[in-house]
């Protein structure tokens, strides 16, 4: 077990190198820098001195070398838009507030999401399995936005209790939490039906029942526990997908998250940034795919042995 | 010996989107206490539909019973709910499966999975219930017990799965064992050794069984009586040495002729039975087996044959027998 997380964490490494390279290469691939895109002309002498402060004035071979070695000490440099910040201080601002909005919603989706779709599998072809899937089926195909804002319209302007936008209280997380569920909840829902009615029509469900145990004990101990492998095996990408923060959702509703700065940061090509919430990013991706891989390894004991046989 | 199961007139459906399948149409049969019946046919002749009925294990819907009784010590099962079913499936009437490899849980350690049987029925603590789960473990012949009872159903063989499969069936000492197809996904020789472990676990705690099967050597071995079955229907009943020595019914003969033998011939082919069985959409009205036999008479089409007794334990439903057509019955191969 130790030897496999030992592994894993390596290939993590690796795979971050991958990440910061392509990302580098990209983001200088793209015509203009940082300081080109504001309207107003910026003299000559200026601009040197700015690409002189940045290090852009130096080979892209040696910034990318310089900015390797950065990384290794966990420094990814100052915002090159806002002066007084460094991306570490924008990304210790932004995440917590982006992870708890994104963890919040994630234990809505767990929680409701497999219920809905296990509850429709119980049910197939009838009223409940109708019910749940036209849930999750407008949950999938709504856009984020145009339920955020119908939140809005709807419940935040006529329960006073419950505020339009902002952030601070937990009231305030409510609807954006909601809002940014909903997509995942349908997903998993989806997906715990579909693997719901496969497990039921295994023969150790048959084993089960002939065991005389109650009808809710199959469903509980022998098919819930079995079903819902597959959704784990997707909680990784959809956990650090909502952790590090919805641009949509964080704008809608004002929330000082670090979503925003995915998006502003490529549309002032703030290099620094740009490669600190990627590599960031990449930092939650990879973190969660091994953590869910061990989870997985702890349900399911046949993932176990394999695993640490090789 | 009381009768401890009697069927009657059991007649099973399923609805489906074309319409009804009439998979168990009529069939009678009983089981006395501690004996051993097989209930053999080919695939989709009814015998599993009419051992998941007997438990209630079919899916209902689509599944529904039609018509018919099913005593089990003296109550209809037929009526219970499924409630009063609980109390019965694995205490009184226990079933194993088919393929070991998918009948266990692959999430969960195997002695919790006989412990769960044993707490549900019996008035035990954990503590106990995991010694009696290690004694039943023992009883089957798994090695090394206390280790093995917390190990996962892919660590075992399919063999060791089949003996665990046995072993959480017993755990209430049931009356009534029912064995679906238990040695078909098993190696020959493994086989046989589930075959004698069933045997000598009958010895010991005295319960009946009900084979099902499509292997008439299993049969041979291990069964007092056979019946068999064909298209949802009971074609003939008796004794195993009434059935191997003085089969009556055509489907029978065809059967223990398709039967490799070590006296054969190097070159001989293994005999088939051509055609396949009718469809249970609409079933014939007539006897079933009579597009596939060559004995058939122009009576067969469309008049089920009566139920014709040649001893006490021995009776067949075929036209041959009726007292009308002696003649046919000589020159039978077999």
């Amino acid at each position: 077990m130790a030897k496999y997380i030992l592994k894993r964490f390596a290939l993590g490494i690796v795979t971050i190198w991958a990440v910061i390279t392509i990302t580098f290469i990209l983001m200088h691939s793209v015509p203009g820098n940082p300081f080109a895109t504001e309207s107003r002309k910026i003299p000559p002498n200026i601009m040197e001195n700015l690409m002189k402060k940045y290090g852009l004035d130096k080979p892209k071979s040696e910034q990318y070398i310089m900015y390797l070695k950065n990384i290794a000490k966990f420094d990814f440099g100052e915002s090159m838009k806002s002066d007084s910040e460094t991306v570490n201080q924008i990304i210790a601002r932004g995440f917590p507030v982006s992870a708890r909005l994104g963890l919040q919603s994630i234990l809505i989706a767990l929680i409701f999401g497999p219920a809905l779709g296990a509850i429709a599998a119980l049910y197939q072809n009838k009223i409940p399995d109708y019910v749940a899937m036209i849930i999750s089926i407008i949950g999938v195909s709504v856009p984020s936005f145009v339920l955020g804002s119908f939140l809005i319209q709807f419940v935040a302007t006529k329960v006073e209790w419950i505020p339009i936008g902002g952030w601070g209280e937990f009231r305030h997380t409510l609807l954006p939490s909601f809002a940014l569920a909903v997509m995942p909840l349908a997903r998993f829902s989806r997906l715990m039906r579909s693997s719901m009615l496969e497990i039921l029509g295994q023969d150790y469900i048959k084993t089960a029942k002939s065991k005389g145990i109650s009808k809710f004990a199959v469903i509980m101990k022998h098919a819930v526990r079995n079903a819902i492998l597959p959704i784990i095996s997707i909680l990784g990408t959809t956990v650090s997908d909502l952790v590090v923060g919805s641009f949509v959702i964080e704008k809608i509703f004002g929330i000082p998250g670090l979503g925003q700065f995915f998006t502003t940061s490529v549309f002032n090509r703030d290099y620094t940034l740009i490669m600190g919430v990627t590599v960031f990013y990449a930092l939650v991706l990879i973190s969660a795919m091994l953590l869910v891989d061990i989870a997985y390894m702890l349900i399911d004991p046949r993932i176990r042995l394999t695993k640490e046989g090789h | 010996m009381g009768k401890l199961l009697e069927v009657k007139d059991l007649a099973v459906s399923f609805q489906t989107y074309f319409g009804e399948v009439e998979a168990v149409r009529g069939v009678s049969f009983h089981v006395d206490k501690g004996e051993t019946v097989a209930l053999v046919g080919e695939s989709g002749c009814g015998k599993s539909v009419t051992a998941n009925s007997i438990m209630q294990l079919l899916p209902m819907p689509p599944a529904f019973y039609k018509n018919g009784q099913i005593l089990f010590e003296g109550e209809d099962i037929v009526k219970k709910s499924d409630k009063e079913m609980q109390k019965i499936r694995g205490n009184k009437i226990s079933m194993i499966f088919q393929d070991p490899m998918t009948s266990l849980n692959p999430t969960m350690k195997i002695g919790k999975q006989i412990i769960e049987g044993i707490l549900k029925h019996q008035k035990l603590s954990r503590h106990e219930a995991k010694k009696k789960a290690i004694e039943m473990l023992e009883l089957v012949s798994v090695p090394q017990p206390e280790k093995r009872i917390n190990q996962y159903p892919h660590e075992f063989s399919g063999g060791m799965r089949q003996r665990v499969m046995i072993a959480l069936a017993m755990v209430s000492n049931p009356e009534l064992l029912i064995a679906d197809e238990p040695t078909t996904a098993l190696d020959v020789t493994v086989q046989a050794q589930i075959l004698d472990l069933m045997k000598q676990i009958q010895d010991k705690l005295g319960t009946a069984i009900i084979l099902i099967t499509h292997d008439l050597g299993v049969v041979a071995d291990i069964s007092d009586r056979v019946i068999v079955m064909y298209a949802g229907k009971i074609m003939e009943e008796g004794t195993t040495d009434e059935i191997f020595k003085n089969p009556k019914h055509p489907y029978t003969r065809k059967l223990l002729g398709s039967v490799p033998r070590l006296d054969m011939d190097r070159n001989e082919s293994l005999h088939s039975i051509e055609g396949t069985p009718p469809d249970l959409y609409r079933p014939p009205k007539g006897c079933p087996f009579f597009d596939r036999c060559d004995k058939a008479m122009v009576i067969c089409k469309d008049h089920m044959p009566n139920k014709e007794y040649h001893s006490d334990s021995h009776y067949s439903y075929c036209w041959l027998n009726h007292p009308m057509a002696k003649a046919a019955d000589e020159g039978s191969e077999i």
